[in-house]
């Protein structure tokens, strides 16, 4: 049996690679409510999490020594690189008609490539020493009150960096936005039927574009934590960031559009991702076999789902469909 | 003050009545793709502070500056041309195959396996066997997603993406069942002393590696399916159930037994580019054998509309622009990455240009008080 310390510890990496998943799912969550289907959600989480490390990079290569200064710019960089990507999708989606999930599939290439190309020129900026690091703004990421150290409780509930509580905070306030207030309704209508909520006198296109920008912005946190917290403000071109894009994806279908459920599903993705750490006798193979878990249980899940045919668990109406007036 | 002409919007947009004529149409396109590259350009520029036109001679130089070069980008064409051909039915009938990643990848799984447990046949029918290896491995992988959409309407975009992690991890899973040297973590090239399970050379003997057979290979295929589509009944129920699912059930054709026959086939053709890609070029298997192709093939088949013709040059733009970047980001010491950047930028270039060529565009500036 595991020890309640390794317990503890696997508890924590699942709640760490949550969040990064959480993030990106809350967005996409938004975007898809308004009837988008973006498939440029690890573009944009991309683009959120190199837009923070520029920020954070010149901030620490000009001398810049205050946590928090770093903290606002990286975070306010990381969401406008990632609000632009989605105003590209946005653009190219709903002003001209493009299909959605090819402009999606462009973006994540476009981001991904962006991203990396940047990673990498900073790194021979830096020197070309191998890796970039932003140890001073991260540290701002990852800092935790003297609550985190004590006891069991205190490990388990406050020992992580303040987004984890933001993505909570969000996933919540998502789910009070879309089911208790006006603008949410209307902007659901829009995602079940763009005919009718015009007809309704809800300006369509400015809910789509809207939907999209905003629920880019709060997915590219997604990478923002990402780089400064998961991997401690460093950079790599291993394009992992790409692998969770699609988790987050997958995890919107997993909590059927509900974004409470995308707070535990997050979590048990993060604990069946990581498991395999703590089952002896696992070789690396079965270990690899292993992995496949979060995305199997999402395919019985995505199967469920279809096969129940629950109303309000099926994916918004004329999601992946692009609306134009006069086709009605 | 305020008449109906000046609440009128600025802009108003309208479906072209009648198509445009086809090389207005390609005009159109031709010109988006000049754009891109004018803004790559300037990007690069930007970021490097290199001459464009040096740029530009140095993409050539790297795509098709040498007859090994050429060759290299031949074959990677011929790659991406057999995962649009593949993928082109299933999107022709609006089935959202994105699980092309995952298709390749078991199909080279199912070739590599056959290279290695099958070694001592002969090499003709080795190949054969891993042909037929990898195309039912691939239809396999495309028939799940395809019998629950049929039966369930389960969502295949979805279903397709999930199954893509799957095979990444099962070739995880091969990759180190067959790794070589042990603790290395890679297959290595695979039958490296006897060239088991190899394409052979199709022009030349000699040390220069050509790529003849997998042109004949994926352009046989490429042409078949053109016929396919084109000229046979299965490809127009295809055409009809892609305009309009409930005309083709009212026509009597059986739209799900058509789902599940067009999506096996399709994942079977994806499962052989995984073939080609073994057995034709790497000669080893890993979780980057797929490499995202699957992904840009999509952009590809989209964007030819499905014209096998078009495909073929698609496929030689995309290749030749991403082997060119490569080669600027040796030369000049930049990241291989801007490539993709510039992949990414030309593809969204050409795909705001359909809305010009299906719509038009009219200003209501003074002409509209008048």
């Amino acid at each position: 049996m595991i020890t309640q310390d390794q317990l503890l510890a696997l508890i924590n990496s699942a709640i760490a690679f949550g969040t990064v998943i959480m993030l990106g799912a809350i967005g996409e969550i938004l975007i898809e409510k308004a009837g988008n289907l973006n498939l440029g959600i690890p573009g944009i989480m991309y683009l959120g999490g190199i837009g923070g490390m520029i920020a954070a990079f010149y901030y620490e290569l000009r001398g810049g020594q205050s946590p928090v200064t770093g903290l606002i710019l990286s975070l306010i960089c990381s969401m406008l690189f990632a609000a632009l990507g989605g105003l590209i999708y946005a653009f190219l989606t709903i002003t001209l008609r493009a299909n959605q999930n090819v402009t999606g599939l462009t973006l994540t290439i476009f981001g991904g490539g962006v991203a990396n190309f940047f990673g990498a020129s900073l790194n021979t900026l830096a020197g070309g020493v191998g890796q970039i690091s932003v140890p001073i703004t991260s540290s701002a990421y990852i800092a935790y009150t003297k609550l985190g150290y004590i006891g069991t409780l205190g490990k388990l509930l406050f020992a992580h960096g303040f987004m984890a509580y933001l993505a909570i905070v969000l996933a919540i306030a998502m789910r009070y936005f879309l089911n208790r207030t006006r603008t949410g309704l209307n902007l659901r209508a829009v995602g079940e039927n763009p005919g009718t909520a015009d007809a309704a006198g809800i300006n369509v296109t400015k809910y789509k574009y809207l939907s999209i920008t905003v629920g880019a912005a709060i997915a590219g946190l997604g990478g923002l934590f990402y780089t400064m917290d998961y991997i401690k403000g460093t950079w790599a071109n291993d394009g992992t960031i790409e692998g969770l894009g699609w988790l987050a994806v997958a995890l919107v279908i997993f909590a059927t559009w509900k974004p409470i459920n995308a707070i535990w599903g997050s979590y048990l993705f993060g604990f069946v991702y990581w498991a395999y750490l703590y089952i002896p006798g696992l070789s690396r193979r079965t270990l690899e076999l292993f992995k496949m878990l979060p995305y199997l249980i999402t395919l019985i899940v995505l199967i469920i789902v279809s096969l129940r045919k629950k109303r309000e668990n099926q994916p918004p109406a004329s999601l992946g469909l692009s609306y134009f007036r006069e086709e009605r | 003050m305020s008449t109906p002409e000046h609440s009128a919007p600025l802009l108003r947009m309208a479906k072209r009545g009648e198509m445009l004529p086809a090389w207005k149409a390609w005009g159109i396109r031709v010109i988006a793709l000049l754009l891109s590259l004018v803004v790559s350009g300037i990007v690069i520029v930007m970021v490097s502070g290199l001459n464009p036109a040096a740029v530009f001679a140095t993409m050539f130089d790297g795509a098709v500056g040498t007859s090994k070069r050429a060759w290299v980008t031949v074959r990677d064409a011929m790659t991406l041309l057999c995962i649009a051909v593949g993928l082109a039915p299933a999107f022709k009938m609006r089935f959202w195959n994105i699980g092309a990643e995952g298709q390749i990848l078991v199909g080279a799984i199912a070739s590599a396996a056959c290279m290695i447990y099958l070694k001592n046949l002969p090499t003709p029918v080795l190949l054969l066997v891993m042909i037929c290896a990898s195309l039912i491995a691939g239809g396999v992988w495309g028939f799940f997603p395809g019998l629950f959409k049929a039966r369930w309407n389960t969502n295949e975009t979805l279903f397709t993406l999930m199954m893509n992690y799957i095979a990444i991890q099962l070739t995880s899973y091969f990759v180190a069942l067959w790794e070589n040297p042990y603790g290395s973590n890679s297959v290595g090239v695979i039958n490296s002393q006897n060239k088991q399970g190899w394409l052979p050379n199709l022009f030349s003997s000699g040390f220069n590696k050509d790529f003849g057979w997998n042109v004949i290979i994926v352009l046989t295929v490429t042409v078949l399916m053109y016929l396919y589509m084109n000229k046979s009944k299965h490809g127009y129920e295809i055409a009809v159930i892609g305009d309009s699912e409930n005309t083709a059930r009212y026509a009597g054709i059986r739209v799900n037994r058509a789902y599940v026959r067009t999506i096996i086939l399709s994942g079977a053709i994806c499962g052989l580019a995984g073939f080609v890609a073994v057995s034709g070029a790497s000669h080893t298997i890993s979780t980057s054998t797929a490499g995202g192709r699957g992904f840009t093939a999509i952009i590809v088949a989209w964007l030819a509309q499905f014209n096998s013709v078009v495909m073929v040059i698609f496929s030689f733009l995309l290749v030749f622009l991403q082997k060119g970047a490569q080669a600027i980001a040796s030369a000049y010491n930049l990241s291989q990455e801007v490539s993709e950047m510039i992949t990414g930028i030309i593809l969204f270039f050409l795909l705001g240009s359909e809305f010009f060529v299906n719509y038009t565009v009219h200003f209501n500036g003074r002409r509209g008080q008048r």
